[in-house]
């Protein structure tokens, strides 16, 4: 045995040790290291392959009677967006009714034209009665009469994948505060550890600062593993600076951990603090904007998605990622006061519930 | 200067523990009375076992003592100090261990004596305390890899490393196999002689004997005795049990009064299927009651004799048998 080094250093600060020893207890837990730095990379990578295709989506077409499919087949055959199908006309009406097909067409009964069959309240079928009517009129001869450019909007910066990241570092900063604080927490209790340390002079200010301090440090490598992932592949970038970028994280990691700690505080079964947990989140995970604009919610219930702490949270990085906000800009700052008044609120609510033993 | 020397002074010359009148129940329908009237101290130095079943509040005082719990009423001070006022000062003088508290499996024996180390205004080397334990060769396993006798005595390294003047132990071994108890006994008197006052509580009467200098026995929630423990097993009357069994048709014909009155037997008890006598001097004891047994006709079956122990105390005190209450 070779002597173990000396331990004439260890008497350092308390704060020191009991973050020291949450961090250690983190790494070596490798399922805990997983889901909270590279879940969130699985999640960007399988979200922005699916949602980054360049081509345009399939225009599925059925056309009754074999003579018609012929000759549209002829006039649209230069297009591959559509996709013609030559079937019975209750095959297509089925295939219509149950979204398999966007648009029927039959020979009209009088005269030489067709007819369009399709489901007005569809958008995928409105739009391909008219891409199909359009292609047809003009293989037909129609004329443009205005001279027009299109340009799809799929530059950097405005694609679903740099509406996403921000998103998805939103949650994982949440996850992270509640799991990392409010789990690590419970899991003491149950085993005593909390009971054992305030046996010892330990004070509780520092336990509690430990706590925090070990959930900051452990938020960077995520963000930094998160960034860098969707940087190297996507090409995903910050209009705005970094540094308020970080400054907006960590004031997150702050306020969802003192909520993992307010769950927790009086917690003292695993099955009772996942619960709380899930009940927390899922409001969040449904309405805080994650992976949609959160525009899109009735004005009815905008107050209470608004109020969300991740909406904020999320809001402000998307603000930072994709407009190129700073910090002081009064929705940023009104998105900050309302993540402050969260972590103000939840830590002291958490601190005077707090239960030890 | 000297106000401070003075304090200390009368500090160290106040008992390690003193509670009087300790009271503590439990909210409920019915409330549960854990403790109902305790009265103790616990001199500097000593080693001082609180002995009883399970469910006897004997956990119930000592987390009362180490102020994680508040009595109901009465009062309680420890080192002169009470904890009121002087919490921290009495945590910083006492080092502590909880009945089956679980370390974080993930750190190591060294990176947690660190961390309690880092508590303690004074306190004793890691290296020392890891050491003092014998736990030289695990200080860079994780606990996950210890044993149960490996994990207890790194509980008790705990305690340690803040150099204690009190030291509290809840149910040391229990759990532990044969081999890790001696192991932990060993610690333990290495302990005491170095001068710190121990409170321990066992429901191990080996062990409160080996270790002990005084012992109170604690039933329901009060001390029913208190003494060393060779004042509580001579109060059993006589140092010695003989046992006996007659052929089981014959346990009846056997008389209570006579075996009272054979030589240097000092009581005797109805085990059902035997008797149990408490002897002076078994040399003594045992041909009159062979000659007894001779001249009544009846057929020995068995006979034992061993040493009376503080289980005898027990039985004698509550009419109990402790290990028959261990098994609830």
């Amino acid at each position: 045995m070779s002597p173990p080094p000396s331990s004439s250093s260890s008497s350092q600060h308390p704060v020191y040790h009991l973050t020291v020893a949450r961090i250690l207890e983190f790494l070596r837990q490798p399922d805990a290291v997983f889901w909270s730095y590279f879940f969130p990379v699985l999640m960007v990578l399988a979200l922005g392959l699916a949602f980054n295709k360049r081509q345009e989506p399939p225009v599925l077409v059925d056309i009754v009677d074999s003579q018609l499919h012929a000759a549209i087949k002829e006039s649209l055959k230069q297009n591959r967006q559509f996709v013609l199908k030559n079937s019975t006309i209750d095959e297509a009406r089925v295939r219509l009714r149950t979204g398999r097909t966007d648009l029927l067409i039959e020979k009209a009964t009088e005269g030489t034209g067709h007819v369009y069959v399709f489901d007005p309240l569809r958008p995928e079928s409105v739009s391909a009665r008219s891409l199909v009517d359009e292609s047809l009129q003009r293989s037909a001869g129609r004329k443009d009469t205005i001279e027009v450019i299109d340009r799809p909007a799929s530059d950097v910066g405005s694609r679903y994948v740099d509406f996403l990241v921000p998103g998805i570092l939103g949650m994982n900063i949440m996850g992270g505060g509640l799991w990392g604080v409010g789990f690590a927490v419970v899991q003491m209790r149950i085993r005593k550890v909390l009971k054992r340390l305030v046996a010892t002079p330990m004070k509780k200010s520092h336990f509690l600062w430990s706590l925090l301090a070990s959930r900051l440090v452990f938020q960077i490598p995520g963000v930094v593993i998160l960034l860098g992932f969707s940087w190297l592949t996507f090409g995903v970038a910050t209009q705005g600076s970094l540094l308020a970028a970080l400054v907006v994280v960590l004031l997150g990691a702050f306020t969802f951990s003192g909520i993992g700690l307010l769950v927790a505080c009086r917690a003292n079964s695993i099955e009772m603090v996942s619960g709380l947990m899930n009940l927390v989140m899922l409001p969040m995970w449904l309405f805080s904007g994650i992976f949609f604009s959160t525009d899109r919610f009735p004005d009815a219930i905008q107050p209470i998605v608004q109020i969300l702490p991740l909406t904020p949270l999320i809001g402000a990085l998307r603000a930072i990622a994709l407009e190129g906000a700073g910090l002081f800009e009064p929705t940023q700052l009104m998105r900050i006061a309302i993540l402050a008044s969260w972590s103000l609120v939840s830590f002291a609510v958490a601190l005077k519930w707090f239960r030890w033993t | 200067m000297s106000h401070n020397k003075d304090k200390n002074d009368y500090y160290q010359q106040q008992p390690a523990i003193v509670c009087r009148e300790l009271r503590k129940s439990y909210p409920g329908k019915p409330p549960v009375e854990a403790v109902r009237g305790l009265n103790l101290q616990v001199n500097r130095g000593e080693c001082f076992g609180l002995l009883g079943p399970n469910g006897a509040g004997k956990t119930t005082t000592i987390e009362i003592l180490e102020g994680l719990l508040q009595p109901t009423s009465g009062d309680v001070e420890v080192l002169g100090r009470i904890w009121k006022s002087d919490g921290e000062a009495i945590r910083q003088r006492i080092g502590v261990t909880l009945q089956e508290t679980q370390l974080s499996e993930k750190l190591t024996v060294r990176e947690t004596l660190d961390l309690f180390r880092s508590f303690y205004r004074t306190g004793i080397s890691v290296d020392l305390t890891v050491n003092s334990v014998s736990l030289d060769e695990k200080q860079n396993a994780r606990i996950s890899q210890l044993s149960g006798g490996q994990k207890q005595r790194l509980a008790v390294a705990t305690a340690l490393v803040g150099d204690p003047e009190l030291l509290f132990l809840d149910e040391p071994t229990t759990g532990l196999d044969p081999t890790s108890r001696r192991q932990l006994w060993e610690i333990l008197r290495a302990i005491r002689e170095k001068g710190k006052t121990i409170l321990l509580t066992t429901h191990y009467m080996d062990e409160a004997e080996r270790l002990c200098d005084r012992v109170a026995i604690v039933d329901h929630g009060q001390v029913i005795a208190l003494g060393t423990p060779r004042e509580l097993i001579a109060s059993v009357g006589g140092d010695h049990i003989v046992e006996f069994s007659v052929a089981a048709d014959q346990h009846s014909l056997v008389d209570t009064s006579q075996l009272n009155s054979l030589d240097d037997v000092t009581s005797v008890r109805d085990e059902i299927d035997r008797w149990s006598l408490n002897s002076r001097m078994a040399h003594r004891t045992i041909p009159a009651l062979l000659s007894y047994l001779e001249a009544r006709n009846l057929t020995l079956a068995g006979l034992t004799t061993r040493q009376a122990s503080l289980e005898d105390v027990f039985v004698k005190l509550t009419g109990r048998n402790l290990k028959e209450e261990q098994s609830v």
